[in-house]
């Protein structure tokens, strides 16, 4: 079945899916009783439970799926080609809308990139805020994530609670960037302002009260009975297909590969944490719940001690060739006025060469593959969008199953649509 | 820039010492031992990450080679994609794969480039379920043609395209239209 996505593939699934003996529901007719034919279902691409905009053209027996062919492309923005046009700091806002459950994130990995091709060194204090607030938007992204797979399996009520904490990190990063979801956050070198006081009150507000909410959301799904009716062996995947298939992140992890980009390649001072990589067995949904569930309670661990040990210091590099100035400095300073000026126009070309640089996103591993022709633009940028790359197995994963257990299948691999679609 | 010239000899003598450095040269060594010295060329170490041009008739066997070997494990492919480089004749067109070793934390990155009238690349589909979509992608975007790709159709464009806009000849405005214009925007 590795083949799905073709017309020829798609007759071979249901031919054996014919001949496929016994059935998962015994009593059921087979294909071949009645002579009957299979209907084609369009999952998609409007529809509230796939989450975003793309389609999923299923063959149904029945209520079970025996081919199917995903569709994308629906919202594709040109990112990639419009980022060749723009000077690197004004790549930040396309970042912002790939993932956008987890925006700090996807910007503190662009601005990473950028920084290993300038040679910059960002200062500690401006990795650990980087840590704090990539792993809140980690956080944010499984929050809304296990919250929506909740409200696909008929629990409202964990949505609500979850969407509450979702928007109090929000504020957080109001208090920091000045935007909510499409954040913007921090410059090429370092963070765009300092950590305020207030910021700091409300994390450590919420860090407070949000543990006994998580615990009580993991009290309301992980043992529930109907809950795990319908997630548990619900679009499983092998460890070696997920490997052949590049999954990485949560989904990877809940199959049983321990590969986190954190821990295998450092970056920003993650070194420096203790916390833990959960993985699953077998790789099915209620997986992949439990691993995203076990990942918020580590991220809050990264979080505790990065606050507990935020060093002093400045929060951005001594860049002045690269770093956007403040703009009080703009208003109050020439050098400042100049170099905004010269970083604004991009007069300030980088350095000739190539860099792949990879962060752990909410879904895995979100790659920058820049090439640097030595302009004040990137010759050719590439996202490595783990959406894009696991999305091609949702067929294979939930052939075989029901309409019902297709739709937990989705909405527990986290597919962002503005991620696969970029 | 001269900050530049003068922190290249501190990034070699970084290197030296680096434990990155040597992976990279004991995967250079592996690569040199299976598949001859003479299949790649270009070898060198942007940033740390060892990078080498071969052709596209080996680049297939060379990556089912590193899957399949026992020592260091380059079986996951991270990504793929196209490139585009007008100014080089013969050559205009390009992949690059970049591969990575999950239990020895080894990355790879390999290229191909071909010249823009014959734009053929091997699909690795047979040894990567991945490459499906990264190839269609390629294709979509760069006109590259993957011959045994079980479903190469346009992925993120519309399907009645008949130009692939990530080459370097389209502008990012479409070019036909005359009721915008990008003068006063600087770009």
């Amino acid at each position: 079945m590795a083949v799905n996505d073709t017309l020829e593939g798609t007759h071979k699934i249901i031919e054996s899916a014919r001949e496929q003996e016994p059935r998962l529901n015994p009593l059921a007719p087979t294909v071949n009783d009645f002579n009957q034919e299979l209907t084609t279902l369009n999952l998609g691409p409007t529809h509230p439970a796939t989450h975003g905009i793309f389609q999923n053209i299923l063959q149904m027996d029945g209520e079970r799926i025996v081919a199917g062919v995903p569709t994308i492309g629906y919202i594709h923005r040109a990112f990639e080609k419009i980022a060749e046009r723009r000077p690197f700091y004004q790549i930040t806002p396309l970042t912002d809308r790939m993932n956008y459950c987890s925006s700090p994130i996807n910007n503190m990995g662009w601005h990473m990139t950028v920084e290993k091709l300038l040679g910059v060194e960002v200062p500690k204090r401006a990795q650990y805020i980087r840590v704090i607030l990539m792993e809140l938007a980690r956080i944010t992204d499984h929050l809304i994530c296990n919250g929506i797979l909740g409200v696909d399996t008929g629990a409202f009520t964990g949505f609500l609670y979850l969407m509450d904490e979702r928007e109090k990190v929000y504020e957080i990063y109001e208090e920091v960037s000045g935007a909510r979801l499409t954040t913007n956050m921090g410059r090429v070198g370092g963070m765009e302002r300092d950590f305020s006081d207030v910021a700091i009150a409300k994390l450590r507000a919420w860090l407070k009260t949000f543990p006994a909410v998580m615990a009580e959301f993991e009290k309301m799904f992980n043992r529930n009975r109907i809950f795990m009716d319908r997630v548990v062996d619900v679009g499983g995947i092998s460890a070696e297909r997920a490997l052949n298939y590049g999954f990485t992140g949560p989904n990877l992890r809940a199959a049983g590969v321990d590969y986190d980009v954190r821990v295998m390649n450092p970056y920003s001072s993650y070194q420096d944490f203790e916390f833990e990589i959960p993985v699953g067995t077998k790789g099915d949904t209620y997986d992949r719940f439990m691993v995203r569930n076990e990942e918020i309670w580590q991220s809050l661990r990264i979080i505790t001690q990065a606050l507990e040990n935020l060093p002093q210091g400045p929060y951005h590099a001594d860049a002045p060739h690269f770093y956007l100035p403040p703009k009080q400095a703009v208003y109050q300073n020439m050098e400042a006025l100049i170099y905004h000026f010269k970083i604004v126009m991009g007069e300030i070309d980088a350095p000739v060469g190539e860099v792949y640089h990879s962060v752990e996103g909410g879904n895995g591993e979100l790659g920058f593959y820049l090439v640097s022709d030595g302009g004040r633009t990137p010759y050719r940028l590439h996202f490595r969008r783990p959406c894009f790359i696991y999305y091609q197995a949702y067929t294979e994963m939930v052939v075989g199953q029901t309409l019902s257990d297709a739709i937990v299948t989705l909405s527990s691999m986290n597919v962002i649509a503005g991620e696969l679609d970029a | 820039m001269a900050d530049q010239n003068e922190s290249i000899p501190a990034q070699e003598q970084a290197a030296a010492q680096d434990p990155a450095a040597q992976k990279n040269a004991q995967l250079l060594a592996l690569l040199h031992r299976l598949f001859g010295a003479d299949a790649f060329t270009d070898v060198e170490e942007p940033y740390g990450l060892l990078t080498a041009t071969t052709t596209r008739e080996r680049i297939h066997d060379i990556i089912e080679g590193l899957q399949k070997d026992e020592e260091l494990q380059l079986n996951f492919l991270t990504t793929m994609c196209g490139m585009h480089f007008p100014d080089r004749p013969g050559q205009e067109l390009g992949m690059v794969y970049h591969l990575h070793s999950l239990t020895q934390n080894i990355r790879l990155r390999l290229k191909i480039f071909f010249p823009i009238a014959d734009p053929v690349a091997p699909t690795l589909t047979d040894l990567y379920a991945t490459a499906n979509w990264m190839e269609r992608e390629a294709f979509d975007f760069y006109g590259i043609i993957f011959p045994g790709h079980p479903n190469l159709m346009r992925i993120l464009n519309v399907e009645d395209m008949d130009y692939h806009p990530m080459r370097k000849e389209y502008a990012l405005e479409d070019g036909t239209r005359e009721d915008k214009t990008d003068l006063f925007f600087g770009r």
